[in-house]
């Protein structure tokens, strides 16, 4: 009987899903072809069947889409439903499989025939022709988070938040024919056009997820990565590129003009980790850093990815929802890892390398090793990255700040703590969008982000021991003089996000830069209310000075190869450049991404030289 | 208990009708997924959208037309708006001059399928007839409605829209006021902003990411026409 009745409810309520759709969208005086535009009308004339424009509507799993409003710790903002703490497991990510061949088979030009949304062809597919061909789909998908919430419709590549982790090497390149599936309905924030960047992958610029390069639902893109070293076509030709531009750790995400802090909050990302001879992910070889062996097992992976991200929660829905009427910067008040809240990880008592990443959308991070047993202790591990890129030494620190889209892989030594419990807690006070208030908290006041169970038996370790302080790339140069120098102060004006006072351009090229030369940008922040993690696609630069001294790795690590600069409190930040190899458009913006959807970020334009036009002047 | 599904929790309960509250404590995993503590709201998310965000305060046209602000200013439409006041000597008049380029530009669809608001921040000061001639001043032609009203409910549209400073000094000096413009496709829940300086035929091309079709800058195989260039 009460399956019956239940089904009845069901259908009840369906018929008065479709005439409440159908009277919304009378009353919006949606022409036809505008509906079948927004995809929610077939071509044979019928309305989407599961989604009108109403969001009380649900998804083919039968749950509840909606959300709205909302934005957690911040105003306008209830705070999320509680959920219960380190009652799930931590998950690693899932590797994405390449496929044999792709239907139809890449072309250098666009396929915009067969669906292809791409316009520019490829500028190296035939000195760099892909190795390995992979397919990933963008769509809506349902997402567990938390067993006291229900599914999540987040946005999904192949159904998983985080998106699938890449596995890659140098000299081994590949193509991504990147779908988009993404339905119309939102449940209340996110736009199903999408252009996927690869952060910071040395990309020609029509593979690079430029903002403006966008592709709509129903489309396809194929993004061809080289995974080439910086100088390979121009500076270290003979050596097929500078090795001390090796770069470890990147990750993927949206990068919608103007909607890229909604997409990615609603879960369009991921990793990709880049191997080469040297950092091979095993820790036999090379330069024996933890091995990542099939990724998935406790007691194979020790080279582990870790995504961090806040995320606010619809009190009365338990969906996730975003305040998309905020231009300071959006907080969550849930603490996900991997996309789960709280979770719990079991380790050996071993070396391990964690891959930390801050996903944002607005929040920076101090993370500390807690000991609750032992509050007074200085838990030090060593940082081996900043931006993901190999340092030339570990470096033993007690804490690791990142700003949104910073990564810095850690060497963790849990054989010091075998039967104990740590916890990865974030110490950084951060109250609203501005950025952190500069006060660091002491130990178990932060927010412990993930529990780390030592209780796994002790298993091999053949990992370099990061105290023996090993080598790994040296720094490239930094002397050669650069052709220019410029600047770019990152203002807010009456409330409007700005770069030397101008406003973001997808049809202005503010700064031309000629292939394969040097330069030196000087970014600044003249406010003491804001901070603004920069962030430059293509190269890795390093910082010169900040604030007139040159940098240090004390407290916090300042020296190596980067492609954000975390711009705190009136920062003046000197940074050196090369723009090698490829030609083409690219940004720079804040990563806040709440700043960069509202127009903090400029297009830049890598050059051939010789061609006019090249500018040489402060833009 | 904390494993058990839904679907689970019915067998072992031997059919019981779901009753709210009953299975609270139930975990959200596995193939029903919903706890149940969340089943009963009713909402969309676009009327959360709308109960957060858009209060629906009555507003005064500079016509002398009384509107309520969601039902008849924002609900269905694709709307542009923005805050301003008509004595601001800053950035208002640009704004309000880089608009006027804006809705020339947009042409016949304003007033159609897309509808423009400024709603002034002094409205002690800019009654109706104030923001009539402030219109006039600015040939701002029809369908750009000026709005003023109650000084409190501005405050809270203003609030709620986020044309906020977190510095409540900065908050509280109305030279410094927010100069984004807002735009969206109510229906669609589709909503950014961008700033009012920004070069109008950009704008432009920006709204028209919100129009339900992408004519721009990346026109690929089953690129849309009649769209905003």
């Amino acid at each position: 009987m009460a399956n019956i009745s239940k089904r009845n409810r069901k259908l009840e309520k369906e018929n008065y899903e479709a005439q409440k759709n159908r009277r919304e969208i009378i009353a919006a005086q949606l022409s036809r072809r505008e509906m079948m535009k927004m995809g929610l009308l077939t071509s044979a004339g019928l309305l989407v069947a599961t989604k009108g424009l109403s969001a009380r509507a649900r998804n083919s799993a039968g749950h509840f889409i909606s959300g709205g409003g909302g934005g957690g710790v911040l105003p306008n903002t209830p705070p999320s439903p509680p959920t219960s703490a380190f009652t799930q497991a931590f998950t690693r990510f899932t590797v994405k499989q390449p496929v044999a061949a792709l239907n139809p088979a890449p072309t250098i030009a666009p396929n915009n025939a067969a669906g292809e949304g791409r316009t520019i062809s490829h500028q190296a597919f035939t000195q760099f022709p892909p190795q390995k061909f992979y397919e990933i789909t963008q769509a809506q998908g349902s997402i567990n988070v938390h067993p006291d919430l229900p599914l999540q419709p987040m946005w999904c590549f192949d159904g998983q938040v985080p998106g699938p982790l890449y596995i890659a090497r140098y000299g081994e390149p590949i193509l991504i024919r990147n779908h988009n599936n993404l339905p119309a309905n939102n449940g209340g924030f996110g736009k199903n056009q999408v252009t996927t960047h690869l952060h910071n992958g040395h990309t020609p610029s029509e593979s690079d997820g430029f903002p403006c390069y966008f592709w709509n639902s129903g489309q396809f893109y194929d993004q061809h990565y080289p995974n080439v070293l910086a100088g390979v076509n121009s500076t270290h030709i003979a050596q097929g590129g500078d090795i001390n531009e090796a770069m470890s750790t990147l990750w993927y995400h949206d990068h919608m003009l103007d909607f890229t802090s909604q997409n990615v909050y609603k879960g369009l990302m991921g990793m990709y980790n880049l191997y080469n001879d040297f950092d091979t992910g095993d820790e036999t070889t090379g330069f024996h850093l933890p091995s990542f062996g099939d990724g998935v097992s406790d007691d194979s992976n020790f080279d582990v990815n870790m995504v961090f991200s806040d995320i606010v929660f619809d009190q009365h829905t338990g969906l996730q929802v975003m305040d998309t009427f905020n231009f300071d910067g959006v907080l969550g008040d849930k603490f996900l890892v991997n996309g789960k809240i709280d979770p719990v990880m079991h380790v050996h008592p071993r070396r391990y390398r964690f891959r930390w990443l801050d996903t944002g959308p607005s929040r920076f991070y101090q993370f500390f090793l807690t000991d609750l047993t032992n509050l007074n202790a200085h838990n030090y591990f060593y940082q081996i990255s900043v931006d993901g890129n190999l340092m030339p030494n570990p470096v033993k620190v007690e804490s690791v700040r990142l700003g949104v889209a910073e990564r810095a892989d850690v060497i963790i030594d849990f054989s010091q703590y075998a039967g104990k419990t740590l916890y990865i807690e974030n110490r950084l006070e951060q109250t609203d969008g501005r950025g952190p208030t500069g006060n660091v908290l002491g130990p178990n006041q932060g927010h412990k982000t993930l529990k780390i169970i030592v209780d796994l038996p002790p298993i091999a370790d053949n990992s370099v021991d990061p105290a023996t302080n090993p080598h790994f790339y040296d720094l490239p140069e930094k002397t050669a003089p650069p052709r220019i120098i410029r600047n770019f102060n990152f203002e807010r004006n009456n409330g409007m996000w700005a770069i030397n006072g101008k406003f973001m351009d997808c049809d202005e090229a503010r700064v031309q830069v000629t292939l394969n030369s040097i330069e030196q940008w000087n970014i600044n922040n003249n406010s003491g209310g804001w901070q603004h993690p920069v962030h430059i696609h293509f190269e890795e630069f390093q910082f010169l000075q900040i604030n007139g001294q040159t940098p240090t790795n004390n407290p916090l690590v300042q020296v190596g190869r980067r492609d954000v600069i975390r711009l705190e409190h009136n920062m003046q930040a000197k940074c050196r450049w090369r723009f090698r190899d490829f030609i083409g458009k690219y940004p720079m913006h804040c990563h806040n991404v709440v700043h960069e959807d509202h127009a903090m970020m400029l297009v830049w334009e890598i050059m051939p030289p010789g061609v006019p036009g090249n500018n040489t002047t402060n833009p | 208990m904390k494993d058990l599904n839904r679907r689970t929790m019915i067998g072992l309960l031997g059919a019981v009708p779901l009753v709210g509250g009953l299975l609270t404590s139930v975990s959200a995993q596995g193939t029903e997924g919903t706890s149940s503590k969340f089943l009963a709201t009713g909402k969309s998310s676009r009327e959360l959208i709308a109960e957060r965000s858009f209060p629906n305060v009555v507003l005064t046209t500079h016509e002398g037309k009384k509107v309520k602000f969601y039902d008849d200013l924002i609900k269905n439409k694709i709307v542009v708006f923005n805050f301003m006041y008509a004595n601001c000597e800053g950035v208002c008049p640009g704004i309000t001059m880089n608009m006027g380029r804006v809705k020339k530009l947009l042409g016949p669809r304003v007033g159609r399928d897309i509808f423009m608001y400024s709603i002034t921040l002094k409205p002690e000061h800019d009654t109706p007839k104030v923001l009539a001639e402030y219109a006039r001043m600015h040939h701002a032609g029809p369908n750009w409605t000026f709005l003023t009203g109650k000084p409190e409910d501005i405050e809270l549209l203003r609030q709620k829209q986020g044309f906020t400073n977190p510095d409540p000094v900065l908050d509280a000096d109305k030279s410094q006021h927010i100069g984004m413009l807002r735009f969206g496709n109510e229906p669609m829940q589709w909503w950014a902003g961008c700033p009012g300086l920004a070069r109008p035929e950009f704008i432009v091309k920006e709204i028209g990411l919100v129009l339900g079709n992408n004519p721009w800058p990346h026109d690929g195989a089953k690129s849309t026409k009649g769209g905003v260039r």
